[in-house]
């Protein structure tokens, strides 16, 4: 499995990853040396194997949907790049 | 020499008055200031705030109460929140984070009456085995400073074995408590996935990791792990099975016990020195009437391919909260939505967490999910299948943690798939969730050696007794390294 470096712009895209243009080789060699190692998957017939998905086969445990605390929304927003009047601040998004 | 004791030698001095939490925690206070520049271990050192805490540990210990931990100065790899205290996971994303709540691990912790000396050094958010991708630099093994200490909690395990600290909390996704233990000649636990809250530990991938303890001892590790496991209804995943009484179980006899061997970890790519110092601890078991068996994980060659297709994966899910909006690292005039996305995520993730990133967004996107990410959950099911298979024949299974001891600062970090292999004996015990123990068996080329003990899902009372029964019989792990004495 071998990445361009157009393969790597899109997958930093979905990512929403900016990479530095003339780092794009070194991301496309690695990426690629990994997807090429763990392409020893293939090798294994696992037609009539099940997915695991937890190792104990437990599954997801539910609870009340109860109020169990109050979220201190000043003491969260401290950790904000930006904020005004309790609001986070993004760039404008609708004309 | 008050560094030199063990966590129990300082609980019953405390307890006998013989000395003070204050008395600890200056001693350790004072070793992280004379020695931190140079290993780069610690993070954060939170020095007035222990100084607080230990006083007021003496106050109890002086009314008669407290528990066995109360006093006693310990270290957080800096992937726990801890409120009030930079928890950064050694990136410039989180560079001045400040959690707002404990971790539960915290929380116990503290409840029990630990001192924190500080947040130790890490790989980024926890993505390295070398402790080489942190944000603020690498950590250096205090056996031979030009090499590294493993990782991801390499900064716990340079602590630790520098003595810095008498025992710091890990986190283990692939071997990162593990590994890192073995590299400084330290027992390391990687508990059964459940065993241990992963509640206000920063995830990395969700469905591996778990916390666990550095220590010198396994005796040390068995009385923090008594603090800190057990059900936690704030994570959903956490067990709720009862918790034995770890540190009673000590004492329980290796005689007897049946121990595999698979003779697929002693295949190529495993340091032959580092196979004989292995076979040597081994040999101490079997002098101890255990019965030594051969077994076989036929696919255990496919832990390594598998994990970088799972971790990646989970790791893409859980970074994607990093966006520089609510908290974390914030690119500087945002044109639109999208680049304040891109550049605060590009320039606040580093290398390695970037191509993991990328590799789990590649695995997961439309028209690969099943080639990549459901083909590694079956092959998963075989590594696991494996391991309950030879639990039948034994009681526990036995190895090398690492293929070889501490390699050189940068030696393995241009390449990441050389880098990924020195996790070959410890990915799969994540990727089955069953519990690991590494502990100090010897040396190789003058650096410390781990044998690791994988046992079946929650076994860690018999993994600790096991290593506690092997540090009866040698003094491996009373070894400091020179400059640390």
């Amino acid at each position: 499995m071998s990445l361009t470096p157009d393969d790597v712009k899109a997958i930093a895209r979905l990512a929403r990853l900016s990479i530095a243009e003339q780092d794009i080789p070194a991301y496309a060699k690695n990426l690629s040396n990994i997807l090429e190692f763990v392409a020893q998957l293939d090798k294994v017939d696992t037609a009539a194997v099940q997915p695991m998905a937890h190792p104990l086969d437990m599954s997801q445990r539910l609870r009340e949907d109860a109020v169990t605390e109050q979220v201190d929304r000043e003491r969260y927003q401290q950790n904000a790049p930006e904020t005004e009047a309790g609001l986070y601040l993004v760039p404008k998004v609708v004309e | 020499m008050l560094h030199r004791k063990t966590l129990a030698e300082m609980a019953k001095e405390l307890k006998a008055k013989k000395v003070s939490s204050e008395e600890l925690t200056r001693t350790f206070l004072e070793r992280i200031e004379r020695h931190n520049p140079r290993l780069n271990a610690f993070i954060t050192v939170l020095k007035e705030q222990a100084l607080t805490e230990a006083r007021g540990a003496d106050k109890r210990l002086a009314a008669g109460e407290g528990g066995t931990l109360t006093g006693l100065p310990i270290a957080h790899k800096d992937i726990f929140c801890t409120a009030g205290v930079k928890t950064t996971c050694a990136s410039r994303m989180l560079e001045n984070f400040v959690a707002p709540y404990d971790a539960t691990v915290v929380a116990r912790l503290k409840q029990a009456g630990t001192v924190l000396l500080g947040k130790t050094n890490m790989d980024e958010f926890a993505m390295g085995s070398s402790n080489e991708t942190s944000y603020f630099g690498p950590v250096k093994n205090p056996w031979d400073e030009t090499r590294v200490p493993g990782g991801s909690s390499g900064g716990s395990a340079a602590a630790v074995a520098a003595r810095l600290a008498p025992a710091a909390t890990g986190t283990d996704t692939g071997g990162s408590i593990r590994q890192p233990a073995a590299l400084v000649g330290l027992t390391g636990l990687k508990p059964t996935y459940g065993r241990v809250s992963r509640y206000g530990i920063v995830a990395f991938a969700s469905s591996l990791d778990q916390a666990g303890f550095i220590t010198y001892t396994a005796e040390d590790n068995a009385m923090l792990m008594q603090a800190v496991s057990g059900f936690d209804e704030k994570d959903s995943t956490s067990l709720d099975k009862p918790v034995p009484d770890y540190v009673a179980a000590l004492d329980q006899p290796v005689k007897g016990l049946r121990i595999g061997v698979p003779k697929e970890f002693f295949d190529k790519g495993l340091d032959p020195k580092v196979a004989e110092a292995v076979q040597a601890a081994i040999g101490v078991y079997r002098k101890l009437g255990a019965e030594v068996k051969d077994v076989s994980l036929p696919n255990f060659w496919l832990s390594v391919p598998t994990y970088y297709v799972v971790a990646p994966a989970e790791c893409s899910a859980n970074l994607a909260r990093f966006d520089g909006v609510r908290f974390g690292y914030r690119c500087k005039d945002p044109v639109d939505l999208t680049d304040l996305y891109m550049r605060s995520r590009g320039e606040g993730f580093g290398a390695e967490v970037k191509r993991r990133i990328m590799t789990g967004t590649y695995v997961l996107s439309s028209g690969y999910y099943d080639a990549y990410y459901l083909k590694a959950q079956k092959t998963r099911s075989l590594i696991r299948r494996d391991f309950l298979e030879a639990f039948k024949q034994v009681d526990v299974i036995m190895g090398p943690t690492a293929p070889s001891t501490a390699f050189g600062l940068g030696e393995k970090a241009d390449d990441p798939v050389t880098m990924y292999l020195n996790d070959i004996y410890a990915n799969g015990v994540n990727l089955a969730g069953l519990p690991g123990l590494s502990i100090p068996a010897g040396f190789a080329n003058g650096l410390p050696v781990g044998l690791q003990l994988i046992g079946n899902y929650f076994d860690e009372a018999r993994l600790l007794a096991m290593g506690h029964q092997y540090q009866r019989e040698t003094d491996w792990h009373v070894r400091v390294p020179k400059n640390y004495e």
